[in-house]
Formats: C-alpha cells, structure tokens, sequence
C-alpha cells in the first residue's frame, strides 16, 4: 500500500488511526503541512490530492492509497518557488507564515473550482458556466484558511495577482 | 503605600524632573536626518521565501534520534485534589515509555513568576505535577510519552481519576466581593487627580456607565508546542517564544541549573500575541525527557493551549466623564474590576489610556483583581489598551451625543498640551494631525450624525470613529553585539524575537542604514538564548531596546575601528561621533569625501573580524517624556434590518507611531491589529462556565476569530513624523492597531442603529 507524496512513492502506515498530516508532518519529515486545531477549522493543514484541496488533518493515511497528495514541499521546483509564492512575498500575504503553506495550497484548489464553475455562496448566477473572480468571491471561497495575524488583504492581492497573470 | 512603591514614585519623580540632557534619546538619532537610505522603503521580508515554502523549521519541527511524542490529561475541577489515579492500563498500552504524574515527576522548584525577576518567565509560580492539588479547572495531571502521537493520544484516554473537590471561586460576581488593588509593573493601578465624583455630579453634562469586556484568547494559529532534549545537564529546547532568554533562564531555576546550561531556539514563531512564553508544556515535556532519557516533541491540542495557557481576562469598567456645553471635561472617572488568577500578577490595565489622552479638570482610575480559580490570564496584545479604549472611547461618542457635538470635535477640544496627569511634556504627539487627515480620506462629513438615518435595502450603515493609542515602551536588557569581517560584511546578534512582525527584516534595514551597508551585506541573528541580551516580544518594546543596543554597539565598533586603524588612515583623528557609513565607506560627516571603506580599515588593522558588544542605556525617556503612539480609527459598519448581523465594510486607520521604518511590514502590523480589533468586536469571546471554572469553546469551531470575508480591505495612513526622543525615530507598531477598533465598531453601529452595545462583542442578539 502506497500513496504518491510530490510524485515519490510512499508506504502507507501500518497504524490505521495516522492522519495525513502526521505521516507528512511525523513520518515523513515534511512539515511544511502545518496543525492548527487537528479539527477542520483553521485549514492550516491544506494539502492537493489529485488536484483537489483537503484537510490533511481531517484525512486519514491510509483512504490515500494510490492517490498523488502534493504538499507546499512540492510546490517548489527545484528550488524556484512556484509564482503564487513569489506573489505572497511581494504582498505580505502572511506575518509569522504559519497558516501560509495552508492559504497557499487553498488558494491553487481554489482557484481550479473558480475553473471548473463551481459555484459559491456569494455566486449570483448558480447556472453560469464561468465565474468571474471578484474580491468577494475569492474572499468567500478562501474563509476556511484562518490568518491570526490578518494578513488577509495581502493574501486576496496575492492570489488576484496569481490568477490574473495566469490566464 | 509599601516601602518599594514609594521608592519607585520618588525615583519616577527624579527622572521626570531630570534635565533632558541627562536622557537617553536627548540627542536625536542621526539615523533620523539621513533621508536617502533603506528606512522608509518597502522591503519584502527576507525570511519570506522559507515561509512561502515551508522550508523554515518551527518549534516542533525539528526530529530527533529517538525522540518521543507527548499528550497531556487535564484535570477535570477547578480546585481540591487528586484522590485516585490509575496510570498501569495507560502505561501499559503500545508503544508508551512514560506515564508521567506528581507520583514520580522530578522534583522542581517553581517557575519564577514574571516580573519577579528580570528575566522570570513564568505565567503562575504554582508547582507544576509536585503534588496531588488542584488549583484551576484544566491544569495538567499527567504526561504520557509514546513512540508515536497515536500511541500518546490513545494512551492518555486511559488514564482514570478520581478527584475530591473543594469550594472554589469562579464566579466573577462573588470573586468582586473581595477584589483587591491592582498593581502593574510595580505601581498601583490608581491616579486620582482632585474630587472627580463631585466634579462630575456639579457638570451640566455627563455619561455614567458601564462596559463589560469578555475572556479573549490569542489563538496563534501555530499550536503551543517544543522539542525537548537533554544532553547531560544541558537542556536544549526548540521552543516557540517571545522570550528566550527568560524562558531559559527561569528553566534553569526550574531544574536547579545554570542558565548556560539551557539553550532555547526559536527562530520562527507561528504568531505569540502575548502568549508565546513559559507555561506549564515546556516544564513538563523537560522533566519528562529527562525521566525517560530520550527527546520529546510536545504539541498541545488546540483544547490544550484554553486548558493551559492564559488569555486575557474579562472585564467591567464604569467610565463617567463630566463636561461643560462646550465640551470641557471636568471629570475623568474610569475605574472597575477585572478577572485575575490566584497565582499571577495580571490586572487588566484598562484604566492606561485615560492617563494620557485627554485633559480633563479632575481624574479618578483605578483597577481592582478579583481573584478566582481559574488559569493564569495573561497579556494579550495590548494588555489594558485594547479593551480600555472600547470603554473610554465609546463613552466618548456616548457624550458627543449628549452635547450634539462631532465626535472628533469633542477629542480635539480635549486635547492636553502636554501629560494631563504626570505633567511631562510629550516626546512627540500628533494625534489632531492624525484625525484631521483620516477624517478626509473616509468622507467623515458624509455622515448623518442621527442615528437609523442611512438605510440600503435591509442595511443600516453608520460611520464611527475612535482613538488608538499605546505606549513607547523600552525595556532594561538591551545587548547587540556586531562582527564585522574584512570582505565588509556585518552581522548582528541578539537574543529578539521574530513572530511575523518583520523584526528581523527590519532591523537588518536599520544596521544596514547605520553602518552605510549595502543591505545584502548585513545579518541579523536573533531567536537564540545564548545571544547578548534580554529582549521580550511585548510591549511593542523590540524594536526601540534592538534600536538602542545596536545604537550602542554601533559606536563600540567604530571606536573600535577608529582606534585600530591608526595615523596612516585618512579618518585619523576623528571620533565616532564625527564619523558616518555610507556606501560601505566611514565618512567624515561633515567632509564626505573625507573617507575610507570598511574593507580598506580592515585590511590596515589586518583582523578576519572584529566583534563587539554595545549595552542600551537604562531606559529613563519614557519617563522623562510622555511617548505614546497614537491613531484615529474610522469604521463603517452595515446592520443587517431583518438578523441584527453587523458587517464592517469600510475601515480606516490613521496613525502617529513616530517614523515608519519598512511600510510594507508596518502596514501588516497595524492591519494584523485592526482584524484582531474587529474580532474583540464582533464574536471574540472565551466562554467560562461559572458554575466549573471550565473553558467551554476551547476550539477554533467555537471561538471565533475573523476569517477572509469577515476583513474588509483595510485602508492605512500615517503621519511618519519621528519621535526625536526614540531610537530611530520609531515606535513599535505591533499593538496600537488592535486599540480603538472596538470602540470605532461600536460606534458605528451606534450610528448605524440607534442601539448602544456596551458588552462585547456585539453579536447580533444583542441588536435584536
């Protein structure tokens, strides 16, 4: 049993009760995943499995079997920091930069639900096919990932700068 | 009056009558003057890249051979003692090495108490796992330690207790009934300036009320954690603090050491606010270590840090101030109770801001504790100014209403011209400046002065303004010392802190400024007990004690340059006062072209390195002078007609903290302030059960703090005129921003509804 962490393969636990943020964390020695509350309220533990942004804290090892899990340590390429990284520097999109692997790895999922047209809370027209990226759109989406430091504005100018040079 | 108490007035008296000469900060920084340098440009912060990567290493991020993983049992009442406790099922579990109680804990002497001692740390002085008593419903009972954390968890869920409860107090109402004087930082929590009471009931205006303010939690989203081991007798600690030089000082009295003997590291710390230092974890993970020989990784649960760590206390404050038609105060009164734990010395100085912000004809503040059995409330980012301002500055707007008068009218109109109750002059005070300038720029003349009178569909809006305001505070201890290296490279060490407040990137702008160093070239070491000094994360102090050491230091090493470098040099002869860095050149300050490059000075003295060590002067100027930072907040809050939900939707803060330094980190500190100030606001709240004594939402579910949606964007201006008195120029920013939100929001909503909300926060119930 194996689950692919940043494209290496990786034995699963034997202990079925290991999180997917403590094999990172733990047995991996990959703690750029960060614990905030273990409880699926601060998203500080957000992770990408096959592209989809979950709470590492709220997962457990061993439902990963066979999936490709990308942590903030997969991000970087060969030492170059992805652009969304870049872009969080350049707005001080974070103080202590506890919660910032989390926003981060957020942020991309998010970003692939704007994409895909899955709508929001704050989405007006439920059956449009493309939805527009507006301040509160992504300021709804990205309300699971908590900042105590408040960095928050820095992080909504990081991510819509991200999302503007990407299209 | 006790014998200290009065000894510490007559000193306090002797500074403020002190000629200025004789003051640290009586000669203007030079760093002031010198316009063209790093200061005041945006610089992204240089431990960035680590942080956007997760390659920086926090406290409970560092593996060690053989380490071990730690869980805590919390007791279950608020005060008597353990009467059974059954450990073999938890001990015998897989994977456990230790179960860890008062039966077979080392034996330790008490945490020293902060403000015991220069560098005591502690948050109680109660014994920790010493015996079978109980003092606050949550303290830790045992420590299992187990190959994994599944293992510590499981086992620890086995442990069973059986405990003999005793009559404790936890209700604030009957803990009033014996409250007690406040003191802080040595002085009592009391000013009386003429007969207020008779003062306000011979004013033709007045407000007489009372604000209550809840339990707050910091809520640092890096949970409490550390990686202990022993190497010996030498106890190294990968801690999270803002304190590492007191935490490994009080460490080693814990365990009867010397203080080289514990090295405590922290270089990133997830976010402290006041509770990042010494608590019951560390102790505990170390003693537990060293009974079983093998390192332990300790991480409290989010539950653990409410159980274990304190957060600010609640409080009830009655502020009544008597005014003349046009405004005058007459009276001043702003005096009530707070919470406090029976062994530790917090009282919530809510009365701090009233001391300095207004003029006023009579004063009466006062704090009393009312002691209970509860975990040790501690400082929260501004202790006393944060939930102080809600009162003083609601109370405030209260009695702009009564007179008809603008709000900031009434502030301005009560402006003192220098300290209303100590009667120094202020170092650097432009606070009508501040309010002038941020009136402006929100369309403060586009409000509707009657309430209810501005409706968008089911929204009421309203505007609110109040004032921010904290001290310039500097502590004893500062200790820098600088190497400088042939090739022109120069680092400086000291034992400060980085949270998240740009310390460390900001520092290496300000050395880089005074040495005339390109800023590549210069290091900032810090987050390591073993450096020079005594620098505690709080009281917005870091950056004047680092400004003051280094200032120090600074003109160690150039004497020290001056003097190796001899006659043949072209600077022979000259001071380092005469003397100024530029370009990687000593100059002449007043003939530029005068000069001769640090790598040239070195290769004539013919040294790889010199290094030197610079002591701050004792901090007397805030004493001497009244140094406060100030800030004028304006709040549009919308409430919702139909749920009473109140949005804010537009924010403003307009500062005066003395010379910016780095306005990209600057502004994240007053914005990081002002989103903890709308969280203080609207759905901060530690709920205590009265009854038990137990915290009940100890969870990031339950204890709300703002998310992305709740923030608007925040808009900042500031004066940047410098405080010539401090180092730099500067005041630390990292707690005025919470100041004054609470009051803004309040007032907004005020002005939005026609409803007055004097308890936090205001949560919609409350406006139904």
């Amino acid at each position: 049993m194996s689950v692919n962490i940043n494209g290496l393969s990786v034995d699963l636990p034997s202990d079925a009760r290991v999180s997917l943020l403590d094999l990172l964390r733990d047995h991996l020695d990959l703690p750029g995943t960060k614990v905030g509350c273990n409880q699926g309220a601060c998203g500080a533990c957000t992770v990408l499995a096959d592209g989809e942004r979950i709470l590492s804290c709220l997962a457990l090892a061993v439902q990963y079997e066979g999936r490709s899990v990308t942590t903030i340590e997969g991000l970087t390429v060969e030492g170059s920091l992805h652009r969304l990284q870049h872009a969080f520097i350049e707005h001080d999109g974070f103080q202590c930069g506890y919660c910032t692997p989390g926003q981060i790895c957020s942020a991309i999922g998010m970003l692939r639900e704007v994409q895909r047209g899955v709508p929001s809370l704050v989405t007006e027209d439920l059956s449009s096919r493309s939805i527009a990226l507006t301040r509160d759109e992504l300021r709804e989406r990205m309300s699971g990932n908590l900042c105590r430091c408040g960095a928050y504005n820095g992080i909504v100018e990081a991510i819509t700068e991200f999302a503007e040079t990407s299209k | 009056m006790s014998i200290k108490e009065a000894a510490h007035a007559v000193m306090k008296k002797a500074v403020q009558v002190a000629p200025d000469k004789w003051m640290p900060g009586a000669t203007p920084d030079p760093l002031i003057r010198q316009k063209h340098g790093l200061i005041g440009t945006p610089v992204s912060r240089l431990d960035g890249p680590q942080k956007v990567s997760g390659t920086a290493r926090f406290a409970a991020e560092f593996p060690l051979e053989r380490m071990v993983y730690a869980a805590l049992n919390y007791s279950t009442i608020a005060k008597g003692r353990i009467r059974e406790l059954h450990t073999a099922e938890a001990a015998a579990a897989p994977g456990v090495v230790l179960v860890m109680t008062h039966l077979n804990a080392p034996r330790m002497t008490r945490v020293p108490l902060f403000g015991s001692n220069a560098k005591a740390a502690g948050g109680d002085d109660l014994p920790i796992m010493q015996d079978e008593r109980i003092h606050w419903n949550g303290e830790p009972i045992a420590v299992v330690l187990a190959e994994s954390q599944e293992q510590a968890d499981y086992a620890k869920s086995l442990i069973r207790v059986a405990y003999e409860a005793e009559p404790s107090v936890t209700t604030f109402e009957v803990a009033k009934a014996s409250s007690e004087q406040g003191v802080f930082q040595g002085e009592p929590l009391l000013l009386e300036i003429g007969d207020a009471e008779a003062a306000l009931a011979a004013a033709p205006h007045k407000v007489d009320v009372v604000y209550r303010t809840p339990r707050h939690n910091h809520n640092p989203i890096e949970l409490h954690g550390a990686t202990v081991a022993w190497d010996g007798d030498e106890l190294i600690v990968h801690d999270a603090s803002q304190c590492v030089t007191h935490t490994a000082w009080s460490l080693a009295q814990v365990f009867d050491i010397e203080e080289e003997q514990v090295h405590v590291t922290s270089p990133y710390v997830g976010g402290g606010f006041g509770s990042k230092t010494l608590w019951q974890y560390q102790v505990l993970a170390a003693a537990a270590s060293r009974l079983a020989g093998r390192p332990v990784r300790i991480v409290l649960s989010r539950e653990g840090v409410y159980r274990i760590v304190g957060g600010r206390t609640l409080t009830e404050q009655r502020v009544a101030i008597g005014a003349q038609a046009d405004g005058r105060f007459d009276a001043l009164i702003q005096t009530g109770v707070v919470g406090m734990g029976r062994h530790n010395n917090m009282p919530e100085p809510f009365m701090l801001p009233a001391k300095s912000a207004y003029k006023s004809g009579t004063f009466r503040l006062q704090v009393e504790a009312a002691r209970m059995d509860m975990v040790g409330n501690t400082f929260m980012r501004a202790p006393g100014e944060a939930v102080g301002t809600f009162a003083l500055e609601s109370a405030l707007d209260e009695l702009a209403v009564n007179l008809g008068m603008d709000p900031i009218e009434l502030r301005i109109r009560n402006e003192p011209d220098k300290d209303p109750t100590s009667g120094v002059p202020f170092s650097s005070r432009h606070i009508v400046e501040a309010y002038v300038a941020g009136a402006e720029r929100f369309g403060w003349n586009q409000r509707n002065p009657k309430p209810g009178a501005r409706r968008e569909g089911e929204w009421l809006v309203g505007l609110g303004c109040a004032t921010a305001t904290y001290p310039y505070y500097r502590m004893p201890g500062g200790v820098a010392r600088i190497t400088l290296t042939n090739r022109g490279r120069a680092t400086v060490s000291i034992a400060a802190h980085e949270m998240g407040m740009g310390t460390a990137t900001t520092q290496t702008m300000v050395t880089a400024d005074r040495l005339g160093l390109a800023l590549q070239c210069v290091t900032v070491e810090y987050g390591d007990s073993h450096l020079p000094g005594v620098v505690l994360a709080g009281g917005s102090q870091q950056t004047a004690s680092i400004g003051a050491a280094v200032t120090a230091a600074h003109d160690a090493l150039i004497t020290e340059l001056l003097k190796l470098a001899g006659k043949e040099s072209v600077l022979s002869g000259l001071d380092s006062e005469d003397v100024i860095g530029r370009d990687g050149y000593l100059c002449d300050i007043h003939k530029p072209d005068r000069r001769e490059s640090y790598v040239s000075l070195m290769a004539r003295i013919g040294r790889e390195q010199i290094t030197v060590e610079g002591t701050a002067p004792p901090p007397l100027e805030f004493t001497h002078w009244s140094m406060h930072s100030h800030g004028a907040m304006f709040c549009e809050a919308r409430v919702s007609g139909v749920t009473g939900e109140t949005r804010v939707t537009r924010f403003l803060g307009s500062f005066d903290c003395g010379r910016i330094l780095n306005p990209k980190t600057a502004a994240s500190q007053f914005r990081g302030g002002i989103v903890m100030g709308l969280g203080l606001a609207l759905m901060e709240e530690t709920q205590f059960d009265e009854r038990k004594g137990r915290i009940m939402n100890p969870s990031l579910a339950e204890y709300h703090v703002p998310v992305q949606m709740d923030v608007p964007e925040i808009d900042l201006i500031w004066t940047d005129i410098p405080d010539p008195h401090a180092p730099m120029g500067a005041h630390g920013v990292g707690e005025i921003g919470i100041t004054g939100v609470g009051a803004a929001v309040a007032n907004a909503v005020y002005n939005a509804t026609g409803t007055r909300v004097r308890d936090l926060p205001i949560t919609l119930d409350k406006m139904l």
